[in-house]
Formats: C-alpha cells, sequence, structure tokens
C-alpha cells in the first residue's frame, strides 16, 4: 500500500528524522492560512500516488500566504496522471545547498532489507541507476539483527568528506531502518535528504510504501487507504483482487496468473482487456454478482468473458453466481464463458437452463470475448 | 523418481482441524498421500476422519515419524507454525497460506536454511508428484505421471498448463507452484537444480509472471547450467506498470520486472518462451526431439 508523503513525513518525525514544518490543506483557503503561519517562501506538493508530480506541475513554490492561495487553487483538482489532487502538503521552504538518496527497499533475492544511498539525490533512484550505477551504494540489513551501526556509518561516509555528516547520515538511516521494520514497509525512502546552506540536514521529501501482507498490523493506516479507487476497495471487501484498465473485453477469471494471461491473450488476440479480476479460491454466487456488478460498471466494456480452471473453486458454484447476477443484473453486452474442471458438467447444465453456452479451450473463449467486443 | 515428495513422504497436516485443512486432508488421502498425523493446539488426542491429531508438530513427529509438513494455518500463526515445525526436525514444509508479512519471511528463510530445513511457499498450491504423492490444493485429476517438471509462481495458471501437458500426452515428474509472494522458500533455480539432477525428468516447464527478476536469474542459470530443455510462459504482458496483480510478488515497480524482460531473458538463453499456454507442449514436444 502507497501512503503519502505527509503521512510519510509524519512516520520519519515520529522516529526523530528531521523533516520540514507543514501542514496539509484541501482548499486554498487552508494553504493561505498555512503558508501565514509558516511565514517566509512556502512550497505547495501535490499529494498523489503517482511518481514525476514535479514535472506534471504538481509542485509550486509560493513567496507569500496570498501566492499560496493562488498555487494551491491552481494544484488542487489538478489530474496528474489520472488521478486527481485533493490534498496538497505546503511546507517551509529550505536553501538545498547538496541533495541526497537514503533509501531501504525489501530485496526480493536476498531475503533482506537492502539500503541504497547515493549523493546524486533528487531524482528518480532508478534513473541514476541506469545512467550512473557506481553512485549507488549498497549494503543489506541482517534479518535477525537489523542494521549494525557501523554499517550504516560506513554507507554513510561514501556521501560526504565530512565526519559530522557522515553521522548525521548514519543516525537518520538507522531511525529510517527502524520506521521500516516497524511499519513493515517494503520501501522507505528520503530522496532527497538535503544539506541546506544553513547548515541544517532535513528530509525533503519521503515515500513509504506498506507491505499488503503485514496491514492487518496496522489497521490505522489501512483504514485511510485512498491509493487505490473505490471500486477497487468495494472488490477488495467482497475478497476479489481487481485493477481497472481501459479496455473493451471485461474478464472474471479464478486466480491471478490465470487473469494476468486472460488479460494477455485478449490483447494477443486484438482487443484490449477491461481490468485483471481474481475471483479468488471459493466462489460463492455472491462474490461473482459483486464481480459482474463492479466490472460491467465501466462504460468502455464491450464483452463479457467468464473464464474459469476449476480446482478448490467449483465450476457449479460460479455457474450459480453467474446466473443469480445476470437476474438480478441482465448484461447488456455478450457474455462468453469458458469452464474447465471441478463440476464443469453440472456447471454446464446450469447454464444451459439459462440460455448460456459455455466453451472448454481458453483460447476460444478469448476469440470469441475479442470478437463479440469487436462488433 | 521425482523431486521433492514420492512414496516415502510422510506428512503432518497443521490445521488439519479447520475448514480447508480438512477438505484437504481428505484430497489428499484420496489420492494416495501418506498423511500420518495432524496437529491443531488444544485438539491432541482426538482424530481427524481417522487421522490422529496432535498438539504439537514435536509430538506428531515422535509419534509418526513424519518428515513433511502442509501448512493450513491463519496468516498470524503462520510465522509460528513454521519455526515450530523447523524445530521438529521436518525437512520440507508446504506452506499455502497466504498473507505472511513479508519481513517476517526474511526472518524465516534465514532460519529454515540453517537449520537444513526447506519451505515452498508461502501463498503456493504446493506440490504433487503425480502418481506417487500430493502434497497441497490442486486439483489431482489433471495431472498425469510422466517425465515433465513444472514450477510456477502461479496456482490456477499452472493447472491451465499441466491440463493441456496431460492431454498433448506429456506427463508430470513433478510439479512445484512456488508461491506468488515476493520471497518464497524455493525459488526457480533451487527446482532447475533438482529437476536437472533428476532422472526421470526430461524437460522443465517454467511458469512466470510479473515482479521481481527471478525469472531473468533462472534464465541465466539454465543458460549456464542446464542440459535439460527449458519451456517458459510469463503471464502479464498487459500488467499496468505500479499496480499489484493479485500475488502480492506481481508488481511492475521502477520499470523493473515486466514480462517483457523476462521474455527477452530467457529467450537469450535459450528458453522456448509461449505466448499461450496452449503453445506449452508445442514447444516441449519440439524442444525433446
Amino acid at each position: 500500500m502507497k501512503i503519502h508523503e505527509y503521512q510519510a513525513k509524519e512516520i520519519l518525525a515520529k522516529y526523530g528524522v528531521p523533516t520540514p514544518r507543514g501542514e496539509v490543506a484541501t482548499t486554498p483557503e487552508e494553504a493561505k492560512v498555512i503558508a501565514e503561519r509558516l511565514g517566509g517562501t512556502v512550497a505547495i506538493k501535490a499529494q498523489v500516488h503517482v511518481g514525476g508530480r514535479g514535472k506534471a506541475g504538481g509542485i509550486k513554490v509560493a513567496k507569500n500566504p496570498d501566492e499560496a492561495f493562488e498555487k494551491a487553487s491552481e494544484i488542487l483538482g489538478m489530474d496528474i496522471k489520472g488521478l486527481t489532487v485533493e490534498k496538497v502538503l505546503v511546507e517551509e521552504g529550505a536553501e538545498i545547498d547538496r541533495e541526497f538518496y537514503l533509501g531501504i527497499v525489501q530485496d526480493r533475492a536476498t531475503k533482506a532489507a537492502a539500503l541504497m544511498v547515493s549523493a546524486e539525490g533528487g531524482v528518480e533512484i532508478e534513473e541514476v541507476a541506469r545512467a550512473k550505477p557506481e553512485a549507488i551504494y549498497k549494503a543489506w540489513a541482517d534479518p535477525y539483527h537489523g542494521l549494525r551501526g557501523y554499517v550504516a556509518y560506513s554507507l554513510a561516509s561514501r556521501l560526504t568528506e565530512d565526519p559530522k555528516e557522515a553521522r548525521t547520515m548514519a543516525a537518520i538511516l538507522r531511525k529510517l531502518f527502524t520506521a521500516f521494520v516497524e511499519y513493515d514497509a517494503s520501501l522507505a525512502e528520503i530522496n532527497p535528504f538535503v544539506a541546506t546552506s544553513d547548515g541544517r540536514m532535513i528530509a525533503l521529501d519521503a515515500k513509504i510504501n506498506i507491505d499488503d501482507n503485514a496491514l492487518y498490523k496496522h489497521p490505522d493506516l489501512a483504514e485511510g487507504r485512498d491509493d487505490v479507487e473505490e471500486t477497487e476497495l468495494r472488490a477488495k471487501e467482497a475478497g476479489l483482487s481487481f485493477v481497472p484498465l481501459d479496455g473493451s473485453v471485461a474478464c472474471i477469471v479464478n486466480g491471478a496468473g490465470l487473469a494476468m494471461t486472460t488479460m494477455d491473450l485478449i490483447k494477443l488476440y486484438g482487443a484490449e482487456p477491461a481490468n485483471f479480476l481474481d475471483v479468488g479460491g471459493s466462489s460463492n454466487p455472491e462474490k461473482i454478482t459483486t464481480a459482474m456488478d463492479i466490472i460491467t460498471s465501466y462504460p468502455g466494456v464491450k464483452s463479457v468473458l467468464v473464464n474459469i480452471f476449476g480446482g478448490i473453486t467449483r465450476c457449479d458454484d460460479v455457474a450459480n453466481g453467474l446466473v443469480a447476477a445476470l437476474k438480478e443484473r441482465p448484461l447488456d453486452v455478450p457474455l462468453v464463458v469458458r469452464l474447465t474442471g471441478t463440476n464443469e458438467e453440472e456447471a454446464r447444465a446450469i447454464l444451459e437452463r439459462e440460455g448460456i453456452s459455455a466453451g472448454s479451450d481458453m483460447d476460444e473463449a478469448v476469440k470469441a470475448a475479442v470478437e463479440a467486443a469487436s462488433n | 523418481m521425482s523431486i521433492l515428495i514420492d512414496e516415502n513422504t510422510k506428512l503432518v497436516v497443521q490445521g488439519i482441524t479447520g475448514r480447508d485443512g480438512l477438505f484437504h486432508t481428505g484430497k489428499m488421502v484420496e489420492y494416495g498421500t501418506n498423511v500420518v498425523a495432524g496437529v491443531t493446539p488444544g485438539k491432541g488426542g482426538t482424530d481427524a476422519d481417522g487421522i490422529p491429531v496432535f498438539n504439537l508438530v514435536a509430538e506428531a513427529v515422535e509419534a509418526t515419524g513424519a518428515n513433511t509438513s502442509i501448512m493450513f494455518v491463519p496468516e498470524a500463526f503462520a510465522a509460528d507454525a513454521i519455526y515450530e515445525a523447523i524445530d521438529a526436525g521436518i525437512g520440507l514444509l508446504v506452506v499455502i497460506t497466504e498473507g505472511v508479512p513479508v519481513q517476517e519471511m526474511n526472518k524465516i528463510y534465514k532460519y529454515a536454511a540453517e537449520n537444513g530445513s526447506r519451505f515452498v511457499g508461502p501463498n503456493c498450491p504446493g506440490v504433487i508428484s503425480p502418481g506417487k504423492s500430493k502434497v497441497g490444493i490442486m486439483p489431482a485429476q489433471i495431472h498425469e505421471p510422466g517425465p515433465i517438471g513444472v514450477v510456477s509462481r502461479s496456482g490456477t495458471l499452472t493447472y491451465e498448463i499441466v491440463y493441456n501437458l496431460t492431454r498433448a500426452g506429456l506427463g508430470q515428474s513433478t510439479c512445484i507452484g512456488i508461491g506468488g509472494d515476493p520471497v518464497v522458500g524455493t525459488g526457480f533455480i533451487d527446482c532447475l537444480e533438482m529437476f536437472e539432477a533428476d532422472a526421470e525428468t526430461t524437460g522443465v516447464v517454467l511458469i512466470g509472471e510479473i515482479g521481481g527478476d527471478d525469472e531473468e536469474r533462472a534464465a541465466e542459470y539454465v543458460q549456464t547450467k542446464m542440459s535439460k530443455p527449458v519451456v517458459s510462459f510469463i503471464a502479464g504482458r498487459t500488467a499496468p506498470p505500479g499496480k499489484r496483480m493479485g500475488h502480492a510478488g506481481a508488481i511492475i515497480s521502477g520499470g523493473k520486472g515486466t514480462a517483457e524482460s523476462k521474455r527477452e531473458a530467457l529467450t537469450a538463453a535459450g528458453v522456448a518462451v509461449a505466448d499461450t499456454p496452449s503453445q506449452i507442449p508445442i514447444l516441449m514436444k519440439e524442444a525433446l526431439g
């Protein structure tokens, strides 16, 4: 789960990482009041879950409260890569002398937290990794013992020749690491971590992603979740895994791998998938009803494909759910059903009574759904 | 032969009295798996469909000689159950449970390695050596004994591909679902290594998906260490970046972990990469000559 910059900074501040003074505003009026309170030049920063907001015009500097009002009105409501800006962070400005990158990420290969630091802060670390990989220094934490002090110091000392700065950054790394562990993060980065012209060191921007598997341990964070669309949340509550896309062929599939494959075949056979939807292992009729409801709520949908490989999921359960869903809310686009596996004969009988024929071959079913969407 | 499990597998089911545990225990017994014990704390001394239940894994091991465990324990208790199995000397653990925190898995991985235990999963369908033993939740009827090894990050997609293999007359030596999480106990390379050494296996199907670089690393392994042909399918060519596609590990982040990068790496390593699951048996037959 992604959290906003201001939330990440609240967490970091709790662990003693110095962050700029600032507050969140949802209206230009609020932004003005905050700017007055902070005094001087402020930065107005869009709080959206996408990268590259600076380039998209989502970060502006205001010299006084009136300008803060003006810039906040420009940013609030702005569309950045398909997301509407609903909050801005109004923060005191900083005179940047040097910018660093301090980050911790879960390393899938070594099965440990990887620490990465660089003196090339302020740009995306992936960019640095491509253009100047030698500028990134790495170390790994021990799964049992965490981050040793000397490891943090040895990393920090690669970034500066000033021993005091190195000690400061080593301490920040350890605080960042504690936050990473205690919040079950999969990513925690400060970029840039800046040295200001007046000799301070602060976290100017921060990003924390939380491991979805550990969200149950952090109900306070999970509650305000806004990194997914409302339909995605509704799907989640119903036990479905759903990601909306822009295509014309909607699909309901059991299992994440098969659902991705179904999307890929839709594309391969000439159309675009309208969504990813995994109904999960067991399919009670209600889940199917909700799934149908969600996927057909998108206007671009021209056909619906149901692709089930029955194992734990019983095909007859899916068939019953489908019939119930169609009775409640008849489809106005063509439906193609493919069922194979556990109880497929029973399922076929249930569907045939309602005049729905179900195939057993995946390629044929996808082709039929693509064909139906192009008519 | 086969890998990981066979006729000598003596299975203990952790979480046997839960709904899923009991259901799948029945299915495994039906398939012929030697299920010797179950464990549910507080229910020791009872039985579950005729299988003796113990309070602790160590008690089950002592009484029955169990050497393999399968776990249906809810996510909040899963880590403890894994440590318990390792401490009881279980050599192979199959963790079906989904949703174990990743940082906990880092510790478990290290602990298992230090104690000489191997685990498969978490968030996986398990392992089956057709005709010998099934330690998992996959539908047994689609499998046939034969020479093809299958290793996959997915569940139902694996069934789809196994179904295609079986229909084409290509039976399987062992099929392993390694799990859809970012940290798994047994990875592609571990399985490739075991299949390469397994006399019964003549070819391997590797089923990957977006996220991480396991497939890229597997490609390097195939190129440098394997003599047997490998055929692959990678799911998620149409997956958008930054979005988790069901599995916790299936996410393209920072431009890394795309299906294209995996396909390229595998192709460069001499692996035939299929565009659809139905092409897999065709490519495998070609590769086997």
